[in-house]
This record gives C-alpha cells, structure tokens and sequence, in this order.
C-alpha cells in the first residue's frame, strides 16, 4: 500500500491500449468502477494481478495498467488461483463473464469458490453470449429467445447467487454497472474480505441483449424494484422507504410499512456475517417481479483462506521436519553403502 | 544353517512374487529388493497389479505380481522370463506358468489349491502342475497357509491377521532360497508396526518360521547363490521412476532458487508424483490438488506466470484435457513442465499398463502451430536426470516441455547413485533486470530467442500476456497477418534453438554394424540388453537411444545415414519411426512395434534383430 501522498490515481489503472468495448457498453463503467476502487484502496499497480478467461469482459487486463493475464475460455479461476498462491501477497482480481464462468468454468468457479482463494472475482452478467454474437447463457431467463433458442430456451438459468452460496460461498454482492458509486463500494468491500469474494454486476450488452436487466435497473423504477442490503440497516426499500422485507413462516414477504399494522420494527435487519446460508440464499435469490433484487453485500463471512492455510501448512511442516534441504531428502530413509 | 543339497550358481536371477491383490505382494516383493540391494546386487523391479484395487479373490484378474531381477552383473531390466516364482493360490500360477524359465522354481502354496480357488483360476483338473504341464520345474509344494496359521496359533491373533502374516511366511522361505539375511526386513516390521507390538511379533515369527522351514524341506529346494555385483561404489538408496521424476524437479527448484509449484489431478500411472510432492511441504513444494486435469495445468500456467518453478503431471487422456492450455503456455512463453507417464490408450485403455503411444499428442496434439519441447526418460533413476533438465529447458528457454516417461519405468525401481546437487548444472533464470529500458514482454535473448520473465509485484515492468496473438516489438495484441507469421515462426526457432543446449546422440556399438537399433524413452533396458547380448554371441549391432525427442540432437541425421539397416523399435505403431521419416526422408527405417500394455522382451527383440541381420 502506499502512503496517502503517493497514492496512485485512478487513471494511473489504464494502459495505454484504446479500450476496443462496443459504445455504450456495460463494461466501460466495470472497467471505471475497478480503477477507481483500486486507486481508492491505494494499491501498486505491481502488486496488482487481473485474470481473464474468454469474452468480451475478458479482454479487461489489456485496459489496466497492472500484471495481466488473458487466459483461455473458462479456466480464469484456475489460473487466478495458481498466481494467488505462488504468491499470497497479489492481489489477485478475475474477470469473467455468465458463460465463462458458469457454463465453460462452471467447475473451476464452485472449486475455487468452496477453497477459498482469496481472489476478487468481478462477474459480469449480460445473460448472453456477446463476443460470439448472440447466443443464450447459462443466466438467460426460460424462454429466452436468441440465435441458438429462436423458439426460446427450455432450461432453467443459473442463479449466481444461488450457485455461490451453494459452493459454500463466503461473500456474494450484486451491483448494477451502470452505478459507479455503489459498485466502486462493493468492489472495495470485496477487497477487504479475505477469501473467493464473488461479485455479481448486472452488466448491459447494448448490442445482444439490451435492457435485459432495465426493468429493475431503469432509473424511473429501480428504488422500487431492488432493495439495497447493508449490513446491520433494516431491509427497507421503495422510493418512499415504506416498503420492507419480513419473515412470514420460512418465506420473505414483501410488507409496506404502516399497512396492516406493520411498523419499522418489524423489518429483517441484514445481517451478513451470519454463518448461516438460509436467508442469504433468499435474498440472493430473490427475483423481480414478486419481490425486490437485492443488490450490496448478501454474504460476507469469514472463514480459513486456502492460500494462507497453504503457507501457514508449509511453515509448520518445515518447523517439525528434519528434512530442511534437497540434500537431507535424499540421505534420509533406506539407503546403503557400496564398497 | 544346515548344509544345502542343492546350490545353483548363477550371474543373475529373476523372482517374482505372485498372490490376490490383497495378500501384500507388493511389500513382500520391496521388502526383498532391499534385501538384495543391501547384499550389494544390482536391481531392478517392476511391480505389476490389477487395474481393480480388490477384483474378485482368487481369480486371475485379481492378481498382483512383484518382480526382481538381481545379479552380480549390472542389470537393465526387471527380467522377462522368472527363475523362481512364489505363488500363492491358483490364479497366480496360471497367469504366470507362462513367463517361468525352463527349470525354473516354483513356490506354490499348496493350501490354497482347492477346488473353489482351482475352479476361479481356470484350471480344469485338481492339480494344476500337471495342468500347465510344470513338471519340468522345480515345484515346491509348500502349505504356507497351514504353516502360518501354525506358526501363530499361540498368539491370540484373530484368523484375518493370521492369513494376512503369510506373506512374511513366504518371504523368510525366499530368503532361505537365496541366503539372504533377514536383518532389513526384520527392522522395516518394527518400524512399521511399531504401534501395534503383537503384530510385530507375530510377523517376525513367521519370517522366521518361513526361512527355517527352508531347513526342513532343503533335500526337495533348490537354493539360488548369486553374488553381489561390481558396481560403482557410493551411497546408494532404491528408487521409482515417479520418485525420481518429482525428486529431479526438488533438485531443479533449489538449483534455480525458484519456489516449485505442482498443480496436477490424480491419474494413474502418474499419482505418486502428486503423492510425493504433497508429502515434501518441509522442502516449500507448493501443491494444488486440482478439480480436473485442466485446473491442474491452470493453475501451474498461473504459478509459473507468478514466477514459480510450476509443474503438471497426468497420463495420456489427461494430457489430452490438458491440450488447451498447454497451447496457452506456448502463446504466452511461460515456462512450465508437463509430465506425461504414458499408459496404455486410447481412451480410458490399460490404466495400470505401459504404452509410448503418446508421442504424437506431445508433439503435436494442440490446435495451431503450438511447438514445445518433447523429452523422453529411459529409466527408473534417469527420470530424475530428465525431470531436472526439462525444468531448466523450460525456464532457460521460457518454453512448455512435456516430459514423457511411461508405467513401466514410473513404477519400476533401480538403486539410485545418491548424488551431490553441487555437481549438477547451474539453471539460469531469465529474469527481466532492472537495466532493461523500455522493456516489453517479447523482448528476446539474440541467442535462444527466449524472452525475459517478469513476475508480478516487480515494479516497471506490469505487462498483459493473453492466448491472442502479440506484437512482436510492442508486446500488445495484434491481428497484423506478417507479425503472425514472424511470431509463429519465432516460436518454432525458439524450440529447435534448443537443440544447441542438449547433448548430441551417442551411439552404443560400432560405426559399421550391420543392424542399428534405434529407441526413445522407457524401452533402453530391454534394447540395451538386446544389444549387449546380441554382441557377446558375435553379432553386429549398434543401439541408438534418443532422449530428446524435439528438438533431436543435432547429429542425428549424421548418426543414422552411417548405417544401412535401422529398426526402430517403439511400444506404439511407429510413431518415432514416422516422425523420422517426417525429419530425414530419405532414409529407410524398419519398424518393430508392441503394442500389448507390455514392456519388450529381450528374448523377442533378440530374435527379431537376427532376423533383420539375415535378411
């Protein structure tokens, strides 16, 4: 980390390559939203690792100013992992998209997320298929009609959230990319939880699936329709903050506050430290147009991190063995003389 | 010990121990090269064991094989044929009648002949000998089950530790065959058992029992003298091919200063590496049990791009998963180490069986124009050579390299020359230096065309590496059709520059014999004692053995154009072959090829090669 005076600027994060994203695009605004959390949390850029898979988010590395790496369709996980523990002390942020992470890495993206890696994974979720034109995703809604479903998809999306917190996720949070201010926060929180932190931003393709998320994203609707969780605040929502979420039986309902004898006491306090997945996972899992989206910080619990459990193991071993050189290995054991 | 009726004296002797997968062959087998090696013979073992961990009892696909070959003269291979085979049921018998060596001995437990054991094993009548028409071996009727039982009927042992110490029973009546001491084998079961004393006890009665029991039946058993060998003098300690490749790359990673890093997925014949580096946390080996074999190579792509020595291991379909991303490593010039320990393909093929069917994938199994050096081990203990220099090829040169060796040599044993890493070659690593003005990241060395490593957390030097083509001078991505053209060619020149830095190829034998016998990988023990033999009864031959597959050694076209007649001998269908005819047409190249999970024979190449020599 550098020193206050020192701090790098955000435009400090670009590299001199144009950015070659569509105009219009979502992805702009990631890109934006990233160097300014890292100029924000006074990062280097040498100490900085961005991994890619395939896609059009994928191409992301070549914009920063960081080390970068571009790597093949789906395995971004892996490869992230490796670099993070070779070298603990990276920070080490993946980019990646719906298909390369939950359809070609699906594997690699619950396997990292159940170790642990302390990795920032930035998921941008456009529920298509961009860089080959236009095909459905593994998030594209049933039905979805695209140039692979003219006649509309007849299977079911995954749901991120869903998927994380199955893979015993530890930190889930949803931002829209187009709100500079709350995804630069969540990237920032993101930063500072140790462990896989998964966040999922509600991307836009303005050429093969445009407003695909606009009808909780757009301005005239989106306080209504989504409800923004912070840690240990009411779940209040609603262009009048009247609307809340509460506990009826196992399910979340809906209440507006001051109809049916419900107070403001009554509202869920978010609470996302809870070990517990139940009501993480209900939140995450809620969808427009029977409850709000909910965007912030589901999930944020800690738990051991792979790449320090792996050094902390090392330490200890070579603390107890006698073995401390290639030499000693090979002297060690069953061995004899030949005179 | 009591005078022995009947003593052969002989330079050099193969065992093999025989039994249900369950009945400890393997141990019993170890534990009595060890033995063989401390008297101070030359070794070599090869265990070989069902692809099932427990198939069916007593029948023949549930048979698991330990074998020895030990002399007073340096040996090559674990033998073809057996002098003395222990079996202890039926099945054992009838899988391995076939591989005995005319008046060999055989130990048959004869306990577990019954009808239900005879009938599982395939044997028609009630007495196997005649069956298999043995009667010219020497049999040994032993009723080891019997034995055993009575041996440790004080003990207060329950039945299934009883029948689980016969093997001990059956190793002390091998050792009395073979005059050996029981003093290793003695201290291995306190070691092993120490938390359990009455199991110690009890496998030291029977170890003892056994040898003694050779004693009483010494009128009917031949005994076996071989002397201990002349060989270099110097510590010496037992090892695998698959300890030594994983112990060559612990050399490599202290040799380079460079953190080791092995990603890899559990696959037969390939596991023990994987096994041996998790266990060698004392020595910093970093190790990253992967979800499939295609995080297993990611994940080192993304230790190596960190600036750790990195490492991948599989077999065949694994290398096949792998492809991908080994086109990655190429692309972006990152050093990393892809170890292949070939099996029996294709497809899932004969897991637990060895096979050098594939060369081609490692030449060429990627999509592009994808070059990486090919590298061959040809022995137990020389994969530790070979492990150490396909690390410091692929640093030196920032290029993949596949480093092929097979289930026969993975899994086969030698006595290891312990050496001193001080007399081993520096690894130079090229690593970007603070001088570097205007650095980018395909800058390259004139001479090797090798570009630099920068690793993240190195200020100045932040770069983008990607599977997309780059820009030859600035590093950044690059659609341009001549910079693809100069950079695929780059890459290849990159490779075939390697060629500088590797030996030349030594021919074994004249220049003007008749027969050249050319090899690459696992098969040198058997061509090496083809030839050796071929050349004591008088015959012109010459042996070719090729480590370095690509780039090859610079001589070689000069090696092979002295000599009218060349077979290349290969447990594929011809694939060097055809990848010398690709290199130097317009020579003719005769092919023998095995393909039956099954290691040459001497004998069969012995007799080929005069075939070839009447012609």
């Amino acid at each position: 980390m550098m020193s206050v005076e020192n701090q790098l600027k955000f435009t400090d994060f670009k590299s001199d390559q144009s950015v070659k994203w569509c105009p219009g695009c979502g992805d702009h605004a990631i890109l934006n939203s990233v160097q300014k959390a890292m100029a924000n949390l006074g990062y280097s850029n040498e100490d900085v690792a961005v991994i890619s898979g395939i896609g059009c988010s994928s191409r992301f590395p070549y914009y920063m100013e960081t080390y970068g790496f571009h790597t093949i369709h789906g395995r971004g996980s892996a490869i992230a992992s490796g670099v993070k523990v070779a070298n603990p002390k990276l920070k080490v942020w993946q980019i990646t998209g719906d298909g390369d992470a939950l359809a070609i890495g699906g594997n690699h993206f619950i396997h990292t997320i159940r170790r642990n890696v302390d990795l920032n994974v930035i998921l941008f979720n456009n529920q298509i298929y961009g860089l080959t034109k236009g095909q459905y995703s593994p998030t594209s809604k049933r039905g979805f009609i695209s140039k692979t479903s003219p006649f509309g998809t007849v299977e079911s999306p995954f749901r991120p959230g869903e998927l994380c917190i199955g893979a015993r996720g530890h930190f889930f949070a949803r931002c829209i990319d187009k709100d500079l201010k709350h995804s630069v926060e969540m990237m920032e929180e993101a930063a500072g939880h140790q462990g896989t932190s998964i966040i999922e931003v509600l991307q836009n393709c303005v050429i093969y699936n445009d407003k695909t998320h606009n009808a909780i994203t757009d301005k005239a609707h989106s306080e209504d329709r989504t409800i923004k969780l912070e840690h240990g605040k009411p779940m209040i929502f609603g262009k009048e903050k009247n609307k809340g979420l509460l506990l009826d039986g196992l399910n979340l309902k809906v209440v507006t506050i001051g109809e049916n004898g419900v107070t403001e006491g009554d509202i869920l306090v978010h609470d996302a430290h809870c070990e517990d997945t139940t009501l993480h996972l209900k939140l995450a899992d809620m969808e427009y147009p029977d409850f709000p989206v909910a965007l912030g910080v589901i999930r944020a619990v800690k738990a051991p991190v792979y790449d320090q459990c792996v050094e902390t193991q090392l330490e200890e071993v070579q603390e107890i063995s006698k073995i401390k050189s290639f030499n000693d290995l090979i002297h060690s054991g069953d061995t004899w003389d030949v005179e | 010990m009591g005078k022995r009726s009947k003593v052969i004296e002989k330079e050099e002797v193969v065992v093999r121990f025989s039994g249900d997968s369950g009945d400890g062959m393997q141990l019993t087998g170890t534990l009595f090269s060890y033995t063989s090696a401390i008297f101070g013979n030359d070794i070599s073992t090869f265990p070989d064991y069902p692809a099932e961990i427990r198939a069916p009892q007593g029948t023949i696909s549930g048979v698991s094989g330990f074998q020895i070959h030990f002399g007073h003269s340096e040996v090559y291979t674990p033998g073809d044929y057996c002098d003395v085979l222990v079996a202890m049921n039926p099945a054992a018998l009838k899988a391995n009648a076939k591989w005995m060596k005319p008046g060999g001995t055989i130990i048959l437990d004869v306990d577990s002949c019954d009808e239900k054991n005879l009938v599982k094993a395939g044997y028609h009548t009630d007495d196997p000998i005649i069956e298999d028409k043995l009667g010219d071996y020497h049999i040994v009727k032993a009723p080891i089950t019997t034995l055993t039982k009575e041996s440790l009927k004080d003990m207060g042992l329950d039945n299934k530790s009883i029948l689980r110490s016969k093997n001990m029973y059956a190793l002390g009546l091998v050792y009395w065959v073979f005059d050996r001491p029981l003093g290793h084998t003695k201290e291995y079961i306190q070691k092993k058992f120490k938390k359990n004393p009455l199991i110690v006890e009890a496998n030291l009665k029977v170890l003892d029992d056994g040898y003694n029991y050779g004693n009483i039946i010494q009128a009917v058993t031949p005994s076996y003298h071989i002397h201990p060998a002349d060989i270099k003098k110097g510590k010496y300690r037992n090892l695998s091919g698959n300890t030594a490749v994983a112990w060559g790359f612990l050399a490599a990673a202290e040799k380079s200063n460079l953190k080791l890093f092995l990603g890899s997925y559990p696959i037969t014949p390939a596991t023990e590496i994987l096994q041996e580096l998790s266990a060698r946390k004392d020595l910093g080996v970093k190790v990253f049990q992967a979800e499939d074999e295609i995080a297993g190579i990611c994940t080192a792509i993304g230790a190596s791009f960190a600036g750790s020595l990195a490492i991948t291991t599989t077999s065949g379909p694994g290398l096949a998963l792998k492809g991908e991303a080994i086109g990655l490593a190429v692309m972006a010039e990152l050093p990393i180490v892809i170890v292949n320990v070939q099996r029996g393909g294709p497809s899932t093929g004969l897991p637990t069986k060895t096979e050098q069917s594939d060369l081609m994938q490692a030449l060429y199994g990627r999509n592009g124009e994808s070059p990486v050096v090919v590298i061959a081990a040809s022995s137990p203990t020389n994969s530790f050579d070979y492990a150490f220099y396909a690390a410091k090829v692929a640093v030196e040169h920032m290029t993949p390299v596949i480093l092929l060796t097979d289930g026969f040599i993975a899994n086969g044993t030698q006595p290891w020359l312990i050496p001193d890493l001080a007399d081993w070659p520096e690894i130079n690593v090229p690593k970007v230096d603070e001088g570097m003005k205007d650095w980018n990241a395909y800058q390259r060395d004139p001479e090797s065309l090798s570009r630099y490593w920068a690793t993240p957390g190195t200020k100045g030097f932040e770069h983008r590496l990607g599977g997309l083509e780059k820009d030859a001078v600035t590093g950044a991505v690059s659609h341009d059709a001549m910079n693809h053209q100069k950079m695929v060619e780059i890459r290849e020149e990159k490779v075939q520059r390697v060629a500088n830095h590797i030996p030349e190829l030594e021919v074994i034998g004249e220049d003007d014999a008749e027969l050249l016998i050319v090899g690459w990988g696992g098969t040198f023990g058997h061509l090496f004692t083809a030839y050796e033999e071929l050349t004591h009864e008088g015959h012109h031959v010459a042996l070719a053995h090729f480590n370095y597959i690509k780039p090859l050694p610079l001589n070689t076209y000069d090696v092979l154009k002295r000599y009218k007649k060349i077979v290349v001998c290969e447990l594929n269908m011809g694939q060097f072959a055809n990848y010398l005819t690709m290199n130097f047409p317009d020579l003719e190249y005769k092919k023998f090829n095995k393909i039956q999970g099954q290691p040459f024979t001497v004998v069969e190449l012995k007799e080929h090669f005069k075939s070839l020599l009447e012609e």
